[in-house]
């Protein structure tokens, strides 16, 4: 019997159930979450980026009007660690703050003003100690973590103080002379994930000793894990529930408020509600790593690349975080996708008392890509070779290898993606006078024409789809099939805006044959982990373990005759291995599962005279293996386009002795319709072999890309080096 | 409950009908912060950085809303909003002003932001300010105790501050029409919906160069000089600025900005 399927299939284009909740302002977020007999958390803070806490009075706070809990470290009721990869991260400060924002006391009261007036009534004393923020000196400083939480980890061994990771990649002959060689120095300030949705949730004690907590967040299972331990708690006896999440971009995969809204509720045993304000968001969630890297590139004469050799630092800030997975990705895509037979590559995460950094979509790869293009066009200058040829020859493919040793054996169709996105035609220039807004300096009216240039830019980049070095995580989906037809699915993957809740919709449709599916609420309290809404991972892994899942309930069905069944299947990824850590090649056939290569053009407008900049067009190419659902994967590039847009060209959180000094949205800028032009994807689609359906993740790779296209369309304006992200209007007027 | 409430920070809104009716709760609530579009007000509170006792809501208050000309002088309630400051017929007597009030916001700011609270915030980068500074802007003032003007450059004691006595009301603005020869140029690093890390509104009137910057200085000052003196006025503008380094520019960018801006403004009101 055929059944004609009208929500649509793997491959089809789905519109998003959220969109127009989401636009109408229907959609309920964390931050509207509300339970009968409601208390408000509230979070005090270091205001040091650095000092011993000398004491902690709390005693007129706890008489504060309305006023039920006042909590500290001493009231953390199990581990009074916890970290994504090192338990680094104390749950409440105690002894000393190491970064600005650090979380030292938790309120919880009938209002939030209540708690927020009684948070000020705390008295903590601090002696302030002389803070690290000079990443380049932080292995020469006093310790900040003197137990030394990285160590033992299977890393190379690196004595110095204020190590999170120290990597060394040898590839090849790493003292291979070339031709020529090209050399840069290259700088990413702090990006912030910048999401609208202020981090919040509410924590339900149970009324028997455990906790159901419903948050914006990345990884369920992984919340739960980190939670339960702090509060003295079995993994069962917390409960972690998906609420709506406002944007994620790697910001969320750190705990927030979890522990906290937990320990208040427990305390109270009333639902306590945390929501953190647009000022406090931005010490309430790791950013993306600054980075300096120091770069040579040798090549023949003809364009071969020789030998590259890059140092790479990146300020980790107080806490690990997932620092470590960061140095390492730096470190595997710091020559981008081309073949390059020698290599030194040396990573280098230092803790300090900057803000934390973590995860942030693209992951360790933007910073070294903006690296490696500038390198590239640096090397095609010298040569006098067009800089998309010179791509071109160094190219990456299937049976090349990557400096750890690795063989592409995927789908990476790095040369298809160059030439895609070069044959795009470009708009022609736009006469003047016209539109005042379609000027650099946009609305305020700064120019009709004087000092403007126009430049275009190329940039090819890629990362890892998925956890890597011997990460081997999983996704778990568990499918009911009731004896009316209805299926019900379940999976923890986190629906962060991303499209995966169509994904699994999607794939349970075209293994079920059949429209009746429904999608169950995201938590742990069902279903066994999903792993992570990160690394460009939950599409390939959710459509797996949904494959598999319905798959098996298929079977089972058929075995029984019919009825109902309930079954639950967990999906994996080919095994990876870890790196060799004082060589930094791969210990298996591979470290990473597969990659995702993006090409990009754009062409942009400078106002060299005042250092201002319009964006006129951007068209990308991009490596999807199969676009499970093409307007999701448009939605994807547009977005992660923006956001390295942003960071090229305004997005940067500013600090002076580590505390940060634009903690606002009037201050830390984003970019608006003004600045985002509208973009062409081209959507490449050669089936990735070890992925379900063929589709690898599509979030990261325009992101990786376009901070560093941009920038060359900048430099190709202005001939300028402009070696700094984002580029500041004094650097393209030359000041 | 009375102390719940100061507890709760909790915030009178005193809504007048009548200009007489917001005077006379101005000087029995001095602490009152005036609100109108609320886009300065509201963010100092949700921001927790300001809690006053008590709102005086000025949007039902007739008398401060709209334009009306007499004289040459155009008169601006301070009501009037950046949306309404972009309309026709007014956009054509004070281009500057329009100019100035498309770079505020986005649109839903500009239909609720007004020129007197530009005044009231008297910020240095206030948007409107120095459009209105070129157009020789008095600013109508008044309390119970009766009505005063002072000119703009007075009203604006310093950074934040403005003449305002404890009991006083902006009533509005009122300025000379500038018939076209001004405009208004802002520098952001973003292309909308940016605070000025340096601006230049520019008239010419009368065989005189006025210019006025905002962001370079603790307060939009005046810059004069006659139109002979054109090819060294862009140097006249920067070297009069003073300029700080912040989170949004440096000062040596500003001053090199103010130069550039005021050579571009004086090319497109010379023309």
């Amino acid at each position: 019997m055929s059944v004609q399927l009208e929500l649509g299939r793997v491959g089809e284009v789905v519109p998003r159930e959220d969109g127009i909740p989401k636009v109408t302002g229907q959609f309920a977020y964390s931050s509207d979450l509300q339970a009968a007999g409601m208390l408000w958390g509230h979070t005090l803070r270091s205001p040091h980026s650095h000092a011993r806490i000398v004491a902690i009075e709390i005693s007129e706070a706890v008489t504060m009007p309305g006023v039920h809990a006042v909590l500290t470290h001493e009231d953390v009721p199990g581990e009074k660690l916890y970290g994504l990869e090192f338990q680094d991260q104390p749950v409440l400060a105690f002894e000393r703050v190491r970064y600005f924002g650090e979380p030292v006391a938790l309120v919880a009261a009938e209002h939030p003003e209540q708690a927020r007036r009684a948070a000020e009534r705390i008295r903590v004393a601090y002696e302030p100690l002389e803070p690290i923020v000079d990443a380049e000196r932080a292995t020469e400083s006093e310790s900040l973590h003197p137990e030394r939480p990285t160590m033992g980890h299977g890393y190379r061994d690196d004595p110095r103080p204020n190590v999170v990771r120290s990597l060394v990649i040898r590839h090849g002959d790493p003292d291979a002379k070339g031709d020529v060689s090209v050399s840069g120095v290259y700088e990413v300030g702090i990006q912030d994930q910048a999401f609208l949705g202020p981090e919040s949730g509410l924590a339900v004690p149970d009324g028997e000793g455990g906790v159901d907590v419903y948050v914006a967040t990345q990884w369920l299972h992984v919340d739960r894990d980190q939670v339960a331990p702090c509060l003295g708690l079995q993994p069962e006896q917390v409960r972690i529930h998906l609420a709506g999440v406002g944007g994620a971009f790697g910001g969320r995969e750190d705990l927030s408020m979890q522990v906290h809204g937990a320990m208040l509720a427990l305390h109270t045993n009333r639902p306590v509600k945390v929501v953190y304000d647009r000022q406090e968001s931005f010490v309430g969630h790791i950013h993306r790593h600054p980075a300096k890297i120091w770069a040579e590139h040798r090549a023949t004469r003809d364009g071969k690349l020789v030998n590259v050799r890059v140092r790479i630092l990146l300020d980790g800030g107080a806490y690990a975080s997932s620092s470590t997975a960061v140095t390492s990705n730096a470190a595997s895509f710091a020559c981008g996708p081309y073949a390059v037979d020698n290599a030194l590559i040396e990573s280098l995460c230092v803790y300090t008392n900057n803000p934390p950094c973590g995860a942030m979509r693209g992951f360790g790869a933007v910073q070294v890509c903006f690296a490696h293009e500038a390198q590239m066009d640096k090397l095609a200058a010298e040569l006098d070779i067009d800089p998309i040829e010179l791509r071109l020859l160094n190219a990456l493919g299937p049976g090349g290898s990557l400096p750890t040793g690795q063989r592409v054996t995927g789908a990476l169709p790095v040369a298809e993606v160059i030439r895609r996105a070069a044959a795009l035609p470009l708009p022609e220039p736009e006469e003047l006078p016209r539109d005042p807004l379609r000027v650099p300096g946009g609305s305020g009216n700064t120019t009709r024409g004087e000092g403007v240039k126009r430049g275009v830019g190329f940039a090819v980049g890629f990362k890892n789809i998925g956890y890597s070095e011997g990460f081997d995580d999983y996704t778990a989906a568990r499918v009911r099939l009731a004896a009316d037809g209805n299926a019900e699915v379940h999976c923890a993957a986190a629906e962060v805006g991303q499209g995966v809740a169509n994904v699994i919709l999607q794939v349970a449709r075209t293994e079920l044959g059949t429209d009746d599916v429904t999608l169950a609420p995201h938590t742990t309290a069902t279903v066994d982990s999903a792993g992570s809404a990160s690394a460009s991972r939950m599409t390939w892994m959710a459509s797996g373990a949904v494959r598999d899942a319905c798959r098996a309930a298929l079977e089972e069905r058929e075995r029984n005759g019919g009825g109902e069944v309930d079954i639950e299947r967990i999906y994996r990824h080919p095994r990876t291995s870890p790196l060799d850590p004082e060589t930094g090649q791969t210990t298996g056939e591979r470290s990473h599962v597969a990659y995702a290569c993006a090409a990009m053009r754009v062409v942009a407008e400078v106002d060299v005279e005042l250092g201002l900049t319009r964006v006129v067009w951007i068209g990308t190419a991009q490596d999807v293996g199969k676009a499970v659902n093409p307007q999701a994967v448009t939605g994807q590039i547009e977005g992660g386009t923006a956001q390295g847009l942003g960071l090229a060209l305004m997005e940067e959180i500013q600090t002076r002795d580590g505390l940060i000094t634009n903690a606002s949205f009037t201050d830390y800028l984003i970019p608006t319709t003004l600045d985002m032009p509208p973009v062409v994807s081209e959507l490449v689609e050669e089936a990735e072999p070890d992925a379900p359906y063929g589709a690898k993740g599509v979030g990261e790779p325009p992101t990786v890309v376009s901070t560093a296209a941009v920038v060359a369309a900048l430099r190709a304006a202005t001939g300028r080096d402009l070696a700094r992200v984002p580029v500041r209007p004094d650097e393209i007027v030359g000041l | 409950m009375q102390e719940e409430a100061t507890t709760l920070g909790a915030v009178d809104v005193l809504t007048p009908r009548t200009l007489e009716e917001a005077l006379r709760l101005k000087s029995e609530t001095p602490g009152a912060v005036p609100i109108q579009g609320g886009t300065d007000v509201m963010v100092e509170l949700n921001f927790d950085r300001a809690r006053p006792p008590a709102l005086l809501n000025l949007n039902e208050v007739a008398a401060l809303r709209g334009w009306s000309r007499t004289n040459g002088r155009v008169s601006l309630g301070a009501g009037l909003t950046y949306a309404e400051a972009m309309e026709h017929p007014l956009a054509e007597l004070l281009p500057a002003l329009a100019e100035a009030a498309r770079t505020v916001g986005g649109p839903q700011i500009r239909n609720r932001g007004t020129v007197g609270g530009n005044l009231g915030t008297a910020s240095p980068a206030g948007d409107a300010l120095p459009p209105l500074l070129v157009a020789g802007a008095e600013v109508n003032v008044a309390s119970v105790r009766g009505e005063r003007t002072l000119p703009l450059h007075e009203f604006l004691v310093g950074p934040k501050r403005n003449a305002l006595a404890e009991d006083e009301l902006i009533v509005g603005v009122s300025v000379a029409a500038g018939a076209g020869r001004e405009t208004f140029l802002k520098v952001g690093p973003r292309n909308a919906m940016v605070i000025a890390v340096v601006s230049l509104a520019l008239r010419v009137v009368d065989g005189e160069l006025l210019a006025a910057f905002g962001s370079a200085g603790p307060v939009p000052a005046l810059v004069r000089a006659p139109l002979e003196e054109a090819s060294s006025f862009p140097e006249q503008v920067a070297a009069a600025a003073s300029p700080i380094d912040d989170v949004r520019g440096t000062a040596a960018y500003r001053r090199h900005a103010l130069r550039i801006l005021a050579g571009r403004a004086l090319d497109r009101c010379l023309a």
